[in-house]
């Protein structure tokens, strides 16, 4: 205990400084205008392969730090406003997939995370594959990117919140 | 000009709640501040609670009454006895409630209002968060009621308000064994019972280590909020209950505006310290295996009845 | 006549002319006669007894001609008119439910014959003012009530051997009853109690502590106490619902009536250990039976186990009661006496409420597995409400009426430090602690009752099939529950009966346990008050600001009714609900070297590989360890001596000759 107490005094904060936000009113969905700076986040991996997961769990790790712009992941769809959905859909996760969203109540965000979630990136045509992340559940955001940064994650996410 | 009583227990509730979501954005910002991030700013959950009242109400198929009435008595509870306990004047706004006894069972009645509501909906894991809920809060009964025990001894009451008293009158006492026992063990019953580390995380993502959480993972919307104001509310009204037993000074005695004012900023301040130390405590500690927190609470029952001999010997 | 004279006698022939009812009049009306008679006899009853508490004037009488020998005596004072009061206030309901149950459950002559007689017994049995009166009277009871558990005898086996069960066990406690107070009369010289009172305090102490712990033992039994609860967890589920309501809410009554009767009344009073005793009892018999009912997943057995349980807080409050009046403090026995009364009236109450819920669960569903029920909240949505009431009331939660009691016995507990005697210093702690646990685990039981019997989905088809049953059934259950709620909210209706009641017990008498002022309770001579009334007002004041809240700020979207979550599967069926056993699991892990459970694991390989496995079986049991460990090695016991004598007594008319010989010669020799 008294190493980790150590540790803490000596690593400080490492969060890196937030750029400021470059707030587009054409790139807010509605949606989340209604949520006013609060932003719940339900990770849906679709059937990815990992690569992206590790860069959102970046983005909510202690250097670029999401939640210090109003952002939280939750275990449950109930309790989410948008769903992060990662990884081009499988055919066992399509169903799944329809039944998170139909969970998650009103008013409700998908955010396709990755090149294999726009257009199933380079699974596309695999026998495995359903389809993109668009063609299953409907898609208000999406990043692109094979991962995408933390950096893109976060631009993305600030844009719903505001903040 | 002085504040009536039924003006200061709902001032009380107005405090609770106010200051309840304020809570959980403190103890998230100092976890935060001590893993090396910056976090959420401390009036984050309050945006959260006003955007999970405006969202969409949703009842699984095969919950009955009792899913969407455990909200409103997990809340109605808790603010009665936020409005009881005397957190800001000792003048027993509510006399027949503020008996320590009949708090600590309108806190069940919170606890099993909720494990029924994880039973409702029919899913395994509310099952699970129901079973787990209940063991622990059947394990922590006797360990509250013997550090009620051991607190009513000196002041010859379980009246909230006389303790209290008895406290102010007599600040030795504050420190003497039998005290001290009593804190440590009603600071486990503390921990247990708010659903904190090592016995529950209220932040886990994983369904088997989950206990209040899993109770709730079918509520959406208005009843999400209630439920999570609720919880909030349990965290502030029982670090208050530590306080106002243990550290008392501030309290009101009289009606007098001013000394109410200052005890309001007293219960905050007082408040937010413990809840900080608490926030502080957990980044230091992991969960604890679900059959490892029976060994915990027996530890604190031991000192709770070590509490109780000592008060008798050294009465 | 008086009015106590003319209810009881009323009763009286209320209850003999239902017998006859039942045993005369044809099928259809056989339910509706009996049913109506027994409710009158009760409400007759019920009028002689609050006759005698208002009044604050026993009422005795005596009728030589109707016994032999001995007559008849009858002392009805204030302590017996409380159990009159609590038998009558749940004979009522149990006798109108009887009138729908009729149409499920037995329905013969001797059936409806013999439940009248029943009700009769357990409404005269704190009336009785002598020795014989009261052996005669218990025995009608206990001859009554096994008839009743063996009503279903033909259809299931269970039930002949839980009569059997209990059959034995109540002459036993019988003959303990019996031998104690013929000792006790044959000390005193008289056997009515009015003699034995006088008599009793001037006994030397070997006869007076005889004759408790006999009591203690004989009474003890038909309180269902560890270690002689063994009859009741077996009994009460065979026998039909409303009888089990009354076995459970009345009768074990009469037997911790009889311990106080003859303890503090007759004896008035004793040394400290006596206290100790009925305390340590009281602990272990609610520990035990909240265990026990925690991990039973048939319904009536959780039911009975939960009886012994609080059966063992009453006696927890008699005993502290006993243990603070050998001390001198009088007020605080006279609180923990009132605590313990008081109890008595709310579990008569919750515990009927509870057994009739279960009976029509029964009746509408066949099964009293709580791992094939549930989903009931939908299709019988009276029976579970009426239940919800009765298991929060179970739990002592507020501001349900268990909350009450539990609060006074914890507060006549709490008080008692700081105290000279390191008995008390050394017992206080340990009945809180016990008090505290038996709370908790009752409290997850019933959560564990209501959620996985009642609520979410029906696990089997039996359960989806169930409904409502008939309005008779539905009026007492909703009753009950009403008298529940009222004895939460208004409890201060029982002070001044209970102070009468504890005014009777000599060492108790001159101390006061509380006083309702308006609608809160405060307790004299100590500083504690507590108001239920305004618990619930405050609870439904709140309850509306917070529903007025969500109406303002809250979503204007409509709610939405949908497949629950579940974590995205595909299918979810009722299979994956949480059931009872699964429910007290990790509790059961926690109480393992208490329960002992039996764990059968039966692995069965296919015939070319080990690593292939063809089937699993997996058995789960726990029974009851005083079952296990005294009463099955008793028997065996017994048997073994039973076979050994049958060496000495073989069927040989030879053998037997020579027996008489030897026996006729023997005599002659000693009659020299």
């Amino acid at each position: 205990m008294r190493r980790l107490a150590r540790k803490i005094a000596r690593t400080g904060r490492v969060t890196e400084p937030a750029p400021p936000l470059a707030y587009d009113d054409e790139g807010c969905p509605p949606a989340a205008r209604a949520l006013r700076g609060s932003l719940q986040v339900r990770h849906v991996d679709a059937g990815s392969c990992n690569g992206c997961e590790l860069e959102v769990a970046s983005a909510f790790g202690p250097v670029y730090d999401a939640e210090r712009f109003g952002v939280r992941l939750v275990a449950s769809p109930r309790h989410a406003d948008a769903l992060l959905v990662t990884g081009p859909v499988t055919r066992n996760m399509a169903v799944p997939l329809v039944k998170t969203w139909g969970a998650t109540p009103a008013p409700k965000l998908v955010v396709a995370l990755g090149d294999c979630a726009l257009d199933c990136g380079v699974f596309r045509g695999g026998y495995g594959v359903a389809g993109a992340v668009a063609d299953v559940v409907p898609v208000d955001v999406s990043v692109p990117g094979c991962p995408p940064a933390p950096e893109a994650i976060i631009v993305a996410l600030r844009r719903l919140t505001g903040q | 000009m002085t504040v009536g009583d039924d003006a200061v227990a709902a001032l009380q509730v107005l405090v609770v709640t106010g200051s309840a979501p304020l809570l959980v954005g403190v103890t998230r910002k100092v976890r935060a501040l001590l893993e090396g991030r910056a976090g959420a700013s401390v009036a984050q959950p309050w945006r959260d609670l006003r955007k999970l009242f405006g969202k969409e109400r949703i009842v699984p198929e095969h919950a009955s009454w009792v899913f969407g009435v455990a909200p409103l008595v997990v809340v109605s509870t808790v603010s009665l006895v936020a409005a009881a306990v005397p957190f800001v004047s000792t003048r027993a706004p509510l006399a027949g409630v503020g008996d320590l006894f009949t708090v600590a069972y309108l806190l069940l009645v919170g606890t099993v209002a909720l494990a029924l509501a994880g039973l409702d909906p029919g899913t395994a894991f509310g099952g699970m968060g129901a079973s787990r809920e209940m063991t622990i809060a059947a394990l922590a009964e006797p360990t509250v009621l013997l550090a009620v025990f051991a607190l009513s001894v000196p002041a010859r009451s379980s009246s909230l308000a006389r303790i209290v008293a008895a406290t102010l009158a007599a600040p030795h006492r504050a420190v003497s064994v039998e005290s001290l026992l009593a804190f440590a063990a009603f600071a486990v019953v503390v921990v247990a019972e708010a659903g904190r580390l090592p016995v529950d995380n209220p932040a886990t993502h994983l369904e088997l280590t989950m206990v209040h959480e899993a109770m709730v993972l079918e509520y959406a919307g208005p009843d999400l909020a209630l439920v999570e104001l609720g919880a909030a509310m349990r965290l502030v009204v029982l670090l208050g209950l530590m306080a106002s037993l243990f550290a008392p000074w501030g309290i009101a005695t009289t009606a007098r505006p001013a000394q109410v004012a200052l005890a309001t900023l007293a219960f905050v301040a007082k408040v937010g310290v413990l809840g900080a130390a608490l926030a502080g405590f957990e980044v230091f500690v992991a969960k604890l295996r679900l059959f490892r927190v029976p060994e915990l609470l027996a530890a604190s029952f031991v000192l709770a009845l070590l509490a109780v001999t000592v008060s008798f010997f050294l009465a | 006549m008086t009015t106590a004279g003319a209810g009881l006698l009323a009763a009286c022939v209320l209850g003999l002319a239902a017998a006859v009812a039942g045993v005369g009049l044809p099928r259809r009306a056989r339910a509706w006669a009996v049913g109506v008679a027994t409710a009158l006899m009760a409400l007759g009853a019920l009028v002689a007894a609050l006759a005698v508490i208002i009044g604050d004037r026993a009422f005795t009488a005596r009728l030589p001609s109707v016994l032999p020998l001995s007559g008849v005596t009858i002392a009805l004072d204030p302590l017996g008119a409380l159990f009159v009061v609590v038998a009558a206030v749940v004979a009522v309901p149990v006798a109108v439910y009887g009138v729908g149950y009729a149409l499920h459950g037995p329905d013969g002559r001797a059936f409806h014959a013999v439940v009248p007689l029943f009700v009769l017994s357990l409404l005269l049995v704190p009336a009785a003012g002598s020795v014989t009166t009261l052996l005669v009277l218990w025995e009608l009871m206990a001859v009554a009530s096994t008839l009743l558990v063996l009503a279903d005898h033909r259809r299931s086996p269970a039930a002949r051997d839980a009569g059997q069960w209990y059959a034995v066990m109540t002459h036993l406690g019988l003959v303990a009853i019996l031998i104690g107070l013929v000792v006790f009369a044959g000390h005193a010289g008289g056997e009515s109690f009015a003699v034995l009172r006088a008599r009793g305090p001037h006994l030397s102490s070997s006869v007076r502590s005889a004759v408790f712990l006999l009591a203690l033992v004989g009474f003890g039994s038909k309180a269902g106490v560890v270690p002689l609860h063994v009859w009741l967890p077996k009994a009460h589920p065979e026998a039909p619902s409303h009888i089990s309501a009354l076995m459970s809410g009345v009768m074990v009554n009469l037997g911790v009536y009889g311990i106080v009767r003859v303890g503090w009344d007759l004896l008035g009073g004793g040394p400290r250990w006596w206290g100790v005793v009925v305390l340590a009892v009281g602990a272990v018999s609610a520990l035990f039976g909240v265990l026990h009912a925690l991990v039973s997943s048939d319904l009536k057995r959780l039911l009975a186990y939960s009886t012994t349980e609080n059966v063992g807080l009453m006696l927890i409050g008699v005993g502290a009661a006993g243990l603070f009046a050998a001390d001198g403090h009088r007020t605080l026995a006279a609180i923990a006496m009132a605590a313990a009364l008081l109890h008595v009236l709310n579990h008569a109450l919750f515990k009927a409420l509870l057994f009739l819920g279960a009976g029509s669960v029964l009746t509408a569903t066949g099964t009293r597995d709580l791992d094939r029920l549930g989903g009931l909240a939908r299709s019988m949505p009276v029976t579970t409400a009426t239940f919800a009431v009765g298991a929060l009331a179970i739990a002592a939660l507020p501001p349900l009426n268990g909350f009450v009691s539990e609060w006074l016995l914890l507060q006549s507990l709490v008080h008692s430090l700081p105290s000279t005697s390191a008995t008390v210093a050394v017992a206080m702690p340990v009945a809180v602690a016990v008090v505290a646990l038996t709370g908790g685990l009752a409290a997850a039981t019933f959560v564990k009752a209501l959620g996985t019997g009642f609520l979410a989905r029906a696990r089997s088809e039996e359960a989806e099939a169930a409904h409502d049953p008939t309005v008779a059934m539905q009026v007492a259950m909703v009753a009950l529950a009403g008298g529940c709620v009222a004895a939460g909210v208004a409890p201060t209706v029982a002070a001044v009966p209970l102070e009468r009641a504890t005014a009777v017990l000599g060492p108790l008498s001159t101390a006061v346990a509380f006083r309702g002022s308006g609608s809160s309770l405060r307790l004299n001579g100590i500083s504690g008050s507590m108001s239920p009334a305004a618990i619930a007002v405050g609870l439904v004041i709140a309850a509306c600001v917070v529903l007025g809240m969500l109406r303002a700020v809250g979503s204007p979207r409509a709610r939405r009714r949908a497949e629950a979550w579940g974590c995205g599967r595909t299918v979810q069926t009722a299979r994956m609900e949480y059931t009872a056993t699964s429910f007290a699991e990790p509790l059961q892990r926690v109480f393992d070297d208490v329960l002992r459970p039996d764990l059968d694991l039966d692995v069965s390989h296919a015939s070319e590989s080990r690593y292939h496995i063809d089937a699993v079986r997996y058995r789960h049991g726990i029974r009851d360890a005083v079952d296990t460990g005294i009463y099955q090695p008793l028997l065996r016991a017994v048997g073994g001596w039973g076979r050994w004598a049958r060496r000495v007594q073989n069927g040989s008319i030879h053998r037997y000759l020579a027996y008489a010989l030897v026996a006729v010669l023997t005599v002659l020799v000693v009659a020299r």
